[in-house]
Parts: C-alpha cells; structure tokens; sequence
C-alpha cells in the first residue's frame, strides 16, 4: 500500500507520469480484477500536463479509483451490470468535479456488486474481484474493486458507496481505512441510486489520514441533491490529533453478538489501548439492534425496486435484438440484463410494496428506523463514540456464502444501523487472524465524522497495525 | 408463504421475465428471507414511522431557467433513436 504522502514524494522524485504508468504495469499483471475500466490515456495525458506545468489542489496529480456506480463524463459507468454495460455518462458525479477541481487523476472505474447489492463483489457481471491477503477469498463488498485496489498498492484513494456497510466491511476484509459519512454530507448527485434514502459516498485510504484528505475534498453542500446538508467546509485533516483524553467509549454488547473470538479478541483490545491513552469505556445498550438487520433490507429492497425502474432500455442500456410488445419488451430486456441478486431484490422490494403488504413490511420497517434511530441518540447521550467490530468474520472464501443469499445478508448485521440512523462510522485496521485482516468500527452522531477521525488516528497511531 | 405462481406475479409487476427454474429457486429463496422479515411483527405499531433520516423537508429553489444538456449528449446512449427522440417499443 501506499499513503498520498507517498505518491506525492514519489512524483516529486520521478515524475507523475512514471509514476501513475508504473501503477498501470502493477495492475496489468493484477490478479485481482479490481477495475472494470482503466482509463490509462486519459490519466498519463493529465500526469504529463502536471510533470508541464505543475500540480495544483489538494489532491494535486494524485491518482484515484472510482466506484463505477459513479458518474464519470466520457469514462464508461457500469454499476458492474449487464444492462448499463456500454454507458457513457454525459456528466460527472459532484464528487467527480470536486476530485477535478482539486487536481486528482482517475485511474478507473472499480469492480463491485452488481448495483452495489452484495457484501463480496461476487454479483459483478465483470467476474469477482479477489483479496489481495488470499487470493481465494473475497474482498467484502460492495466496493470490492476500491478497497481491493488501495490494499493492493494499485493505487493510494480510492471512492465507494456506503448503502449498509459497503465501504466498511471491504475496508475490513481488505485491511484499509473506510469511511460512511453522515448522510447528507456528501452530494449524492451522479451516483447510481440502489436505496437513496440510506446511501453515501465514502472514501478509502491506507491511513486515516488519507482518507480524511478525501473527505475534505469530497464534503460540502450541492443543491443538485436536495438531502444535501448546508454546512460550513470543514478541514478534517487539521482534527487529526493524537489524543483521546477525556473521550467517552460505549461499548454495545449487541454487537459482540455471534463474533468470530479472533474479532471479537481484536476489538476488545482496540478499546483496551484507547482506555490506557486516556479514554474511559462503558458498556452502552442499543436494544432494538436486532431488528435493524430486516429493516434495512425492507427499505433498501423497497427502494431499489423503484429506483431500478428507470432500466428499460429506451434512454440507455441493454436493449434486445427485436422489440415485441411495450411489456413483453421491457419484461425480456429486464430478464437478460440484470443478475440474479439484483432481480431477488426488485422482486421483494416489489413484493414488500404491493398492496396489502405495504403496512406488514415497508410501513414496519420505517417504524424500526424511528427506534434505531432513537437507541442512538439515546447512546450519544452517554457517551461520544461507540466502538464495535465492523464485520463479525474476517474475510470468507470466493463462493462460500453465494449460493445462501440469508446468510450473506446477516454479514451485514453490524453496519447496517448506521445507515437506517444516517449516523457517520469509520472501519480501521485492528489486526490479522490466521493473515487476514480485522477491522474496528468507531461510530459518531450526526457530523460528528472530526470526532471518530481523531480517535481513528489516535488509534492508528499506537496499534501498530499494518 | 408465498406460491410460484406469486412470484410470477410479482415478477410480471416488476416487468421482469422469470424463467421456469427462476420461479421454482426464488420462491424458496423469498419464502425463507420473508421468514426473517416477519421478525418486525414484534415491533410496538404505535411507533411513528421515518421516512428519511435527516429531517429535511422539502427544499426549493427560484425557478430560473439554467443550461441542461444538449439534445446530443441525451440521446447519445440510447440504443433506438429516430429523430431527435428515443425510440420505444410499439405501444398499440
């Protein structure tokens, strides 16, 4: 792995065209099918224009990787789909122009569950994306290909989207830094919608301090997302301090629930260091926890049922050789371009949604959302973050859970509150088990991303994890 | 519980065509996933449901004209096109 410190020093010594070609040779030989699109002209055109006439921005001539379920104007944007296989978007995503107007250089498009559905890049249309610390293994999901790709060294930042846990549990398979901000802190303007009212984009970095450098760039208020938050720009970087005095953990014993004991081991001992620096530790109960789990898939489901609607094949897309009839047209093209998760999803979203079934599920998992939602506030009374394992495993084997969509969802069952709460949380290295990475999750209140940055850092700092 | 010949409705209401194998796997698969669902029949009804997270109503803005994209840049992905417009499948 490499940290933009890094890069940057490398650029300065070489040139930023070498450099970003040497990071093209690396991933090239890759076995690790993190990209669906390199975009190798573009970005040796930029670097050689940077090398000209020097850099500017804060994210000056430093490459990245973009999830491709984010709009890039003239790079193609997949969603790792068949049906938007071929799409060029004809504009940029508002994390797109921020990454330009700070200077960065896309690399390309990474791999990723079809739609972002899935929790191990396995569901891509383009083939799974593998881990880089076992190559049998997956590397979480749903934005495999970017945490596949900062772990691997193939680049140093990387952005992915965050609907459940899809920055978090790559960030944990993968042994990086990722970050879900509080909902509405960035612009979800350009990024392919699966479950709107609970989605955000995320960044990943080697270091916490990376990925608070992204989040600057990234952050700030865009009319064209009307969930977007009026707020002043905040420096998270200038936060980044080691220290932890003072700070007050809530330790929610739910979530140790069913834990791997190597995870359940490393977590524990996390918070164990942050308490001999100077933290204080309690145990703090979110009680309707056990009930997030269905809630967000109600939601998410619902949600994707409607907004993958727009996947007919008419202003973009898959469209079959012969039309037939209005239905039977758009039922065919349906049927060919989407993969099995994806079709699983919009059949229970629209099942969840149909009449007389509407107040069983949709209706009740909302009411769940207002409880999950409350056990935090009620949390953050008491305490500033709470820490918990981000996934309850390390990373399991390609193929070991695909065949069981349940057991697949229940992976999930430690990072989707903080979606249904809108609440921020970070997954940072604590350790290895058997060579495979763990994380920890440290979680905020709404904006409150300084916070769980610093003590990220703090930690990061003292754990010695590599 | 819910039939395979429920699934192909809900298949026909989400415009998805669903194989003869796909309706035999996805009736299993939902049944035990709406299993799990049921789950939420704990939950006190009185609760007040939330729609979104943040609280944010509804957000406006002055209706003044701004650029969109050019007729081109819409129409360069569509698959059909006649014209200027994109081309759907017949509808009568």
């Amino acid at each position: 792995m490499m940290s933009v410190s890094e890069i940057k020093r490398r650029m300065e010594e070489e040139s930023a065209e070498e450099t970003i070609q040497s990071l093209f040779d690396k991933i090239e030989r890759s076995k690790l099918n993190a990209f669906i699109t390199l975009t190798k002209e573009q970005a040796l055109e930029e670097a050689r224009k940077a090398d000209k006439n020097g850099t500017r921005g804060l994210l000056g001539a430093v490459p990245i990787a973009i999830k491709d379920n984010i709009s890039t104007k003239g790079i193609q944007t997949t969603c790792a789909s068949k049906i938007l296989k071929g799409y060029v978007p004809p504009y940029d995503a508002h994390v797109i122009e921020r990454l330009k107007a700070e200077g960065a250089i896309i690399i390309g498009k990474t791999n990723m569950d079809e739609f972002a559905m899935g929790s191990s890049t396995e569901t891509s249309f383009f083939g799974p994306t593998r881990n880089p610390h076992d190559l049998s293994r997956v590397p979480g999901g749903s934005s495999g290909g970017s945490a596949a790709a900062v772990a691997g060294g193939e680049v140093p930042i990387a952005l992915g989207s965050d609907t459940g846990g899809s920055v978090r549990c790559p960030a944990s398979f993968c042994g990086v830094v990722g970050l879900k901000p509080t909902y509405g802190m960035v612009s979800r303007y350009g990024l392919i919608s699966y479950a709107n009212s609970l989605e955000q984009i995320g960044p990943f970095g080697c270091s916490v301090e990376d990925v608070a450098l992204l989040l600057d760039v990234i952050a700030g208020h865009d009319p064209r997302d009307s969930t977007s938050h009026v707020m002043k720009k905040n420096r998270y970087v200038d936060e980044l301090k080691d220290d932890v005095s003072g700070l007050k953990i809530g330790v929610p014993e739910e979530y140790f629930e069913g834990v791997d004991k190597d995870v359940d081991n490393a977590v524990r001992d996390g918070i164990t260091l942050l308490e001999e620096l100077g933290a204080s530790c309690s145990e703090v109960a979110l009680p309707h926890t056990k009930y997030a789990l269905a809630s967000y898939y109600i939601i998410a489901m619902s949600e994707a049922s409607s907004n993958l609607a727009r996947f007919d094949g008419v202003r973009y897309g898959l469209r079959l050789e012969k039309d037939k009839d209005w239905h039977t047209t758009f039922s065919e093209i349906r049927a060919e371009g989407f993969g099995e998760e994806v079709k699983r999803r919009i059949l229970l979203g629209t099942y969840a949604l149909s009449a007389g079934y509407y107040g069983r599920y949709y209706l009740k998992a909302l009411k769940v959302r207002t409880l999950i939602k409350q056990d935090f506030e009620n949390a953050f009374k008491k305490v500033d973050v709470l820490i918990t394992p981000t996934m309850p495993c390390a990373a399991f084997k390609i193929g070991e859970k695909i065949d069981d969509p349940l057991s697949l969802y229940l992976a999930d069952v430690n990072t989707v509150p903080m979606n249904l709460a809108g609440v921020p949380s970070i997954s940072v290295p604590c350790g290895f088990a058997n060579g495979l990475p763990m994380g920890m999750q440290i979680i905020g209140g709404h904006f409150d991303e300084g916070l769980i940055l610093r003590v990220a850092h703090t930690f990061e700092k003292h754990a010695g994890v590599a | 519980m819910i039939s395979k010949k429920d699934v192909e409705h809900i298949g026909w209401l989400a415009r998805i065509k669903l194989s003869d194998e796909e309706k035999e796997e996805f009736t299993g698969q939902l049944n035990t996933i709406l299993d799990y669902f049921a789950k939420l029949d704990e939950i006190d009804p009185s609760v007040t449901p939330t729609h979104h997270v943040s609280g944010i109503e509804n957000v406006f803005r002055d209706d003044v004209a701004k650029e969109s994209l050019g007729q081109e840049d819409v129409l360069r992905n569509a698959p059909r096109k006649e014209e200027g417009f994109f081309k759907g499948p017949r509808i009568v």
